[in-house]
Parts: structure tokens; C-alpha cells; sequence
């Protein structure tokens, strides 16, 4: 493939709860949940953000801090399982608000955790065909726990935004190959109208995460020959620090490998946002010729994986505030607070 | 209902997206929201469009206890009126600082929030808000 | 231009009228201010109503059609006039300006608001109204806010203390116990309102005017027509209104009110007459920064020396310049479209030498100061007893 990433930028609410204190409001054992996770606090988006916001501040980012021309996108998807709107989209908003539009092939995706980075290969298919010059792909999220659940300790808030184009002087991180793996698998859903979304419990970890996370891995690896000793740095969708830190030693990835992108220890799972997110903080600190892996997983389910290769520009072009600094910046709060701030009691 | 029929929001959207405001190229002065004729110069005036800086600093601000309708369950939040590095003043909300650091002076920067979503089968009024930088 | 003058004057309690309706209200003041006057409804010539809000508070518009219905005065003229807070002013000031003219001999004004008939949330919404509705209301500012920006500008600038202006929220309460129209007749401590808590930092609940339930009626005549009717009448020797940006982020300056000034120049100048002529003012102390603001700015006291002045006591009754005898808004109440004419009628009372406990003694000239908005309009009035 000639595209690549021009531009990357996340957005992470100021927020915090750490998991401490959920767990003691329901009277649980913080301190065992939080090393059982590998999730000492999540990200919490306030009563006036949400996926749009979110997605709008990342997207502002990756256009400013790489000095491109909104002008010049010509196609935004954003992903996200909490889309403000049921019916009316948020990729409208956004385009809009970055000042991209009109003129732009634009639509939200639903795919549970993984929307996001199918609207980058999306993406990625239209810039290789020609059809745009750059295209804009939004995971976003402000996840939804249902109240003294277990997602409750880890449903966080964030988005990442990924910006394809084709221009060499441009280009941070080539991709060289992307593979997609998909199955019905009902471990996670929402119906209409449900506040919250529902989940099988342990289903959601063997037939489902490491199942197609695993699958789609091994099928970019025999795609394109690489071997685990090709990378040097592997993201995967991260629902909890444990999940991808077990599937990169199935596949016998070295632990160090996932440093830079694991961002759910901090932030929590930022479900659409998460892969992206993780993939924006290992663009922060990768160095030019250095081989990336990144792995989404969407309930429901399937996985996208892709291969990049940074390029010399990367020593140039970066966010400006990296996602790890960034996110020093943070304001706890306790449940009485998360719980107006995520509007959990029916009279708010 | 806060937000309105859509038309009444939707016109705004440039202005509350992006800051979107004039300016006279006669006297100089710009102007947010957008005018339709200078105060200064009238019929001399020649308005064009200009986007306003997203940074600024805080001339007055206030925390409210209070919220009309809309902002009920909002409260405690900051409103300030902040200028612009135009020289462009205008009031908005001030969100994610440390209240310590809430002071005339502090230097601002423009975001992108939820003004109004009081209304739940209504539509959403998205626009700016600031918070501060540095 | 004629001379015109106040014949009569009725008002209503201030406060939480819940028997009572919007139409029974302006009916019972302006049927006072008729008989006060001694004329006959046959020779009122038109109507001029100041409301603020009865279409957000009481879903009615068409309001002087209203008035007129409920006085039993069809078929003569009636209209509403709207300036926020200062539609009460902004009446007066049409009416006279349609006697000064010789279009009309005499001419009733009323102004009335009805504030309970909804939530305090959509009271206050109602009146965010009064400013600029895209860019302020819109944001969350209320009233109480933009004025909070203007205080705060001005402690910042001049070194005013949330104490000093507790002192006018103080004052004004000692003066409404004499007077039996107003909403709080009890006087209160400067530890009670600095306890208040804050409803936008720095003003305090204590600092804020109430929500009132209220009406104010006025009649009018050429002073001419008014010496062959009246005893002592009361002449309005100027009435000036100015206006400025309706967004207070677009104000030249957030330590004065430039309507304020503008309005009182005119009036000045139309006199011949100094701040220092004037016996007593009721000002627009809508929030109790905004009395500091007035006195400044209406001359009384130099920029930045108002919120001094009140805690020293020089605008309490038997000071260098009483403010707000009659509680002020503050304390008499705020029925925002009946404001500016209860104003006038305090200034009436007060140069009749009908002002009883709170009588300003030997009161020559009076001043009345009527705000919309953060202060995008403001009416300033200059009255005397009228020379037989």
C-alpha cells in the first residue's frame, strides 16, 4: 500500500474515578479488582461531553497539530457505540465543527469496540483507489457501565482520531497490510432504547476477545510473512490491561512490546476509542523504521488488524502534546460526582 | 424547551462551531458574532468574514450556584467573558480547570461542548466553551 | 415641548401575590392611580403599560389592549411598551414624551409584572431574556451572573468588598420597614447577607432582588391641564433614555453603566441642574453592585467611590444623598415591568412630602434610574414639585 498516517490526535476527558472508588461504593474490594484489571482509574467524560466532543477535540488535533487542510478530507467516519444520536449522525457534527466539509463522503459506524478502525480501512481502500485525497476516522466512546457492574470499573471515556493520506512528504507510519476477521458472536450488545449494554460474562473472553484478536493477528502475520520478532511495538484493544498483555504471550510477543500503546491502566477501555488511542500514543514515541501491529476488537465480533511502518517524517511530525502527557492532566472525582457526570439517576 | 426548533440553533452553527465572526477592513475592528454593519464605520464600513483566535485570557468571570432552565443540574459552573487575542470579547463557559486557577488574567483556550442538553428528544446544541491553558 | 406632570399615582403591595392575577393587579393600581388623580376615567386620553416577560411568566401578550380592557377605558389607545426592567421606565417616558408633544392632555402609565406563576429555573430564564438570549442566556448566564461579571470587574478595579455592598443590600431593607408597599419589611445584617451563599461569586442571595408580584400606575398631564386638577402636582422636568450593546461582553468598560451616564448627562443639561442639586435618587439596584454602579455613575460619587460611600452611610436616609427610600428593588421588590413606575411614584410621594418615616426632608429635586438588561437601556427621570 502507498497510504498511510498523515496525522493522529486523541482526546481524553479531564475526569478520573479511580477504581477504588467505585468499588467502594458497592462495598468490594478495590484494591484486589483494580490489580485483577490491571485498571487503577478510567477516564470519565462530564455532563457536557460526550462522543461527538470527544471525537471533535481528537479530529481538531490530528488536523491542526499536522498542518493540514480540512479542507482537503474528503470522507469522515466516526465509530463509536454511543453515538449522541440514534438516528442523525455524528460525522456531520464533526465535519462541520473541524471545518472539513461540505463536500466529503461522511457516516457513523457501529461495530461494539472496533468501529473505528474499520472506518480507517475504509479509508485506507479510498486513498489507494484514488477517490480522496485524505480521509478522517473517528473511534470514539463515553462508555456505558451499567451501575455495580463489572464493566463499570473499566467503561471509560476517549477518542482517537487517524488521518490516511497518500503523500510521501506526509505519510508518519506506512501501512503495509490490513486483515479483518469476523464472526457472529453475541458476547456484548445493546438493544434499542437500553441504557446500558449487555454482556455474557466470561463468554466474552475465549470464543470472543482472544478468539478473533488471536485469529486476525495470525492471519496479517501469514498474509504478509512477518514474524513477532518484525515488531516493535503491538497494540490490541485493550477492555482491561490483563487481555492483551495474555494474547501478545500467546503469540509470543515480549511484554515490552506493548508499553507504549497500552493506555487502559490510566484511562480505562475506551471501547471504539481504545485501539485508536493506543495506536495515537505509540505514534507519540515510535521511531522512524519501526514496524507496528494494531489489533481492534468489536463485539459481536471481530477484529481488524493492521501492520504500520513509521518514516522518517515521524522525528518531525507528532502530536503536539503527547497522549501519556496529556493525560497527567486529570481532576478525580468521587461516585456521588461520576454518577451526575454520566447521568446515571433517571431525574438527571 | 432550551434549544429550540433547529432552525433557531442550526443557523448558529458556524458561529458556535468555529467561531466563525467578521471584520471591517475600513476601521479594523472585529466583530463576534458576525455584524451586519459596523457601529464604527456604517455605510463606509466593508464587512468580510473572519474566524475569531481560539485563544484568549479571562477579564471577569463568576461560578454559578444557579442554573436557569437548561442548566439546572449543572451547577456549580463558571461563565466568563473572555477577550480574545483580537481584542474580541465574548462570555462563555469555562469548564475542566482547576478552580484555583480561575483568575482575571488566566489564559484560555477554546473547546468544543455540549451547551445544552437539557431537552432529551430535542436536538443537541453543541457550540464553545473554554478552558485554561498554561 | 409642554411641561409635564404626575397627578396621581396608585401601587399595589409588593411581593407574592397568589390571589391575586396579572389583570387584577394592573387594575388595581391603575383604578387607584385614577381616583388619586381625581379625574375621571372619560378624560384619560391614552394608555402606555410597561410589562417585561407576561408572555414567558403568564403565556398573555397584547398587553395594552389588556390594560385598557380591565380599566374599562376602550376605546382609547393602549400599548405595551418592552425594555426588559425598564419597560416601566421606558412607559413613562413614551407617555410623557406624547403630553410634551400636545398630542394628549392626560395620560395614564402602568407597569406590572407577574413573576410566581412559574418555577424559579423558568423565572430566571424569563428574565435572561432581558440580555442577549444567543450568546449569553444561551450559555448559562443569568442575570445574576452577568451582574456578578460586573462586580467582580469593579472589585478588582477599585478595591470594592463584598461587604460594601451588603451595606446597600442593608440599607435599602432599614428603608423598606417604613415603607408599607414593600415585599421585606425586616431589616437584616451584613453577617446575613455575607451568610446568604453565593447565587453567582460574588453576589449572594442577599445581594439579589427578589421575585415580586406587582403593579404601578401613574397619571399624567400637561402641567398646564395639571395645576386646574390636581393640588400639588409633581413635575417630570427631564426624561432621558439611552441604550448600549445588548451583550455585556461588548461594553466599553464593565466598571460603569455607559446608558447610565448618557442618560443622565441629557437630563443634566436639560435641567441646567448637577448631580450635587439632587435631594434623593431611586436607583435600578437590581443587584446590589448595580446601586455602587448608579451612584457612580449618575455623578453622585467618583468612579470606584460608591461602594465607600454606602458603607460610610452617605446614600441612607439623612445621608449626603439618600438612595432607594423606598427599599429600592432589593427590598420594596422587583416586578421588573412595574419598576420604573413604582420608581416615579416614589419620587411623587417623596417631594409631596408624603413619604411619611422615610421622608427626605426638604426635598426639592428627586432623580429616578431605570435599567433593562445588564444595561442596555437606561431611563434617567428629573422631577420637582410643580410651581402653581
Amino acid at each position: 500500500m502507498k497510504a498511510g498516517i498523515v496525522g493522529y490526535g486523541a482526546e481524553v476527558p479531564i475526569l478520573r474515578i479511580k477504581t477504588e472508588e467505585i468499588a467502594r461504593a458497592w462495598k468490594k474490594d478495590g484494591v484486589k479488582i483494580a490489580t485483577g484489571l490491571g485498571v487503577k482509574e478510567k477516564a470519565v467524560a462530564s455532563f457536557d461531553e460526550d462522543s461527538c466532543t470527544l471525537a471533535v477535540g481528537a479530529a481538531r488535533k490530528a488536523v491542526l497539530d499536522f498542518g493540514l487542510n480540512a479542507q482537503k478530507i474528503g470522507a469522515v467516519y466516526v465509530g463509536s457505540e454511543s453515538h449522541p444520536y440514534a438516528v442523525k449522525p455524528t460525522a456531520s457534527i464533526v465535519s462541520d465543527a473541524i471545518e472539513a466539509g461540505p463536500e466529503l463522503m461522511a457516516a457513523d459506524l457501529e461495530f461494539a469496540c472496533k468501529a473505528g478502525t474499520a472506518g480507517v480501512q475504509m479509508n485506507l481502500g479510498f486513498v489507494e483507489a484514488r477517490m480522496i485525497e485524505y480521509g478522517l476516522a473517528i473511534g470514539t466512546d463515553t462508555a456505558q457501565g451499567r451501575p455495580n457492574d463489572a464493566l463499570e470499573f473499566t467503561a471509560g471515556s476517549g477518542a482517537g482520531a487517524i488521518i490516511v493520506g497518500d503523500k510521501r512528504n506526509e505519510i508518519i507510519a506506512t501501512c503495509e497490510d490490513t486483515y479483518s476477521f469476523t464472526t457472529d458472536t453475541p458476547d456484548f450488545w445493546r438493544r434499542p432504547k437500553e441504557d446500558f449494554p449487555m454482556h455474557a460474562g466470561r463468554f466474552t473472553g475465549e470464543p470472543a476477545y482472544f478468539k478473533h484478536v488471536l485469529s486476525a493477528s495470525r492471519g496479517i502475520l501469514e498474509k504478509t510473512s512477518y514474524k513477532t520478532k518484525d515488531f516493535d511495538h503491538v497494540v490490541f484493544h485493550q477492555p482491561n490491561a490483563k487481555f492483551p498483555l495474555k494474547a501478545g504471550k500467546i503469540l509470543g510477543f515480549e511484554r515490552e512490546k506493548f508499553e507504549a500503546g497500552l493506555m487502559c491502566p490510566t484511562i480505562g477501555n475506551t471501547y471504539s476509542g481504545a485501539t485508536m488511542v493506543g495506536l495515537c500514543a505509540v505514534l507519540d514515541v515510535a521511531k522512524p523504521g519501526e514496524r507496528i501491529l494494531a489489533v481492534s476488537y468489536g463485539s459481536g465480533a471481530g477484529s481488524d488488524a493492521f501492520i504500520f511502518k513509521t518514516t522518517k517524517n515521524i522525528e518531525k511530525k507528532r502530536g503536539k502534546i503527547a497522549v501519556k502527557e496529556m493525560i497527567k492532566e486529570k481532576q478525580y472525582i468521587d461516585y456521588a460526582e461520576y454518577i451526575k457526570h454520566r447521568k446515571k439517576l433517571k431525574s438527571l | 424547551m432550551t434549544t429550540g426548533f433547529p432552525p433557531l440553533l442550526w443557523r448558529r452553527f458556524p458561529e458556535r462551531y468555529t467561531l466563525a465572526g467578521n471584520k471591517c477592513e475600513t476601521c479594523g475592528t472585529s466583530y463576534f458574532p458576525a455584524r451586519k454593519v459596523c457601529p464604527n464605520c456604517r455605510r463606509r464600513g466593508k464587512l468580510v468574514d473572519e474566524s475569531m483566535p481560539r485563544k484568549g485570557k479571562i477579564v471577569s468571570w463568576t461560578q454559578c450556584f444557579v442554573g436557569p432552565t437548561g442548566f439546572e443540574h449543572e451547577t456549580p459552573y463558571f461563565v466568563a467573558i473572555i477577550e480574545l487575542e483580537n481584542k474580541v470579547r465574548l462570555l462563555a463557559q469555562l469548564v475542566d480547570s482547576d478552580e484555583k486557577k480561575v483568575k482575571t488574567g488566566a489564559c484560555v483556550e477554546k473547546v468544543f461542548r455540549k451547551i445544552n442538553d437539557a431537552d432529551k428528544s430535542g436536538p443537541i446544541a453543541y457550540g464553545y466553551k473554554f478552558k485554561i491553558v498554561g | 415641548m409642554r411641561s409635564v406632570s404626575i397627578i396621581g399615582a396608585g401601587l399595589t403591595t409588593f411581593g407574592e401575590h397568589w390571589e391575586k392575577s396579572f389583570r387584577e393587579l394592573i387594575a388595581e393600581a391603575g383604578i387607584q392611580a385614577i381616583q388619586d388623580a381625581g379625574v375621571s376615567g372619560g378624560q384619560i386620553e391614552a394608555i402606555y403599560g410597561g410589562a417585561m416577560a407576561s408572555g414567558r411568566f403568564i403565556g398573555q401578550e397584547h398587553i395594552g389592549a389588556l390594560i385598557a380592557d380591565q380599566l374599562g377605558l376602550n376605546p382609547i389607545p393602549s400599548v405595551r411598551l418592552e425594555a426588559a426592567c425598564a419597560s416601566g421606565g421606558v412607559a413613562l417616558r413614551n407617555a410623557y414624551l406624547a403630553v410634551a408633544s400636545g398630542m394628549y392632555d392626560i395620560v395614564a402609565v402602568g407597569g406590572v409584572e407577574k413573576m410566581t406563576e412559574v418555577s424559579t429555573e423558568d423565572a430566571g430564564f424569563a428574565l435572561g431574556g432581558a440580555g442577549d438570549q444567543e450568546t449569553e442566556l444561551f450559555m448559562g448566564a443569568t442575570f445574576p451572573a452577568l451582574y456578578a461579571l460586573l462586580a467582580r470587574a469593579h472589585m478588582e478595579e477599585f478595591g470594592t468588598t463584598e461587604e460594601q455592598m451588603a451595606a446597600v443590600a442593608v440599607k435599602n431593607h432599614k428603608n423598606a420597614v417604613n415603607n408599607p408597599f414593600a415585599q421585606y419589611r425586616r431589616e437584616i445584617t451584613i453577617e446575613d447577607v455575607m451568610k446568604s451563599g453565593y447565587v453567582a461569586s460574588p453576589l449572594k442571595l442577599l445581594d439579589c432582588s427578589p421575585i415580586t408580584d406587582g403593579a404601578a400606575a401613574v397619571i399624567i398631564a400637561s402641567s398646564d391641564v395639571a395645576k386646574k386638577v390636581c393640588e400639588n402636582p409633581v413635575e417630570i422636568l427631564a426624561s432621558e433614555q439611552a441604550s448600549d450593546s445588548l451583550a455585556l461582553s461588548k461594553r466599553k468598560s464593565l466598571t460603569e453603566l455607559d446608558a447610565t451616564k448618557v442618560a443622565v448627562k441629557q437630563a443634566y443639561e436639560r435641567t441646567g441642574l448637577k448631580a450635587k442639586d439632587i435631594d434623593f435618587a431611586e436607583v435600578h439596584d437590581c443587584f446590589t453592585i448595580n446601586e455602587i454602579l448608579a451612584t457612580e455613575d449618575l455623578g453622585f460619587f467618583k468612579k470606584g467611590e460608591g461602594g465607600k460611600a454606602v458603607e460610610k452611610g452617605k446614600t441612607a436616609l439623612g445621608g449626603e444623598i439618600p438612595v432607594n427610600t423606598s427599599g429600592g428593588l432589593k427590598a420594596k421588590g422587583h416586578p421588573v415591568g412595574a419598576t420604573g413606575v413604582a420608581q416615579a411614584i416614589e419620587a411623587y410621594w417623596q417631594l409631596r412630602g408624603a413619604a411619611d418615616k422615610r421622608q427626605v426632608k426638604d426635598a426639592e429635586y428627586g432623580l429616578t434610574h431605570n435599567v433593562g438588561g445588564s444595561g442596555a437601556t437606561a431611563v434617567v427621570n428629573i422631577y420637582r414639585r410643580l410651581e402653581k
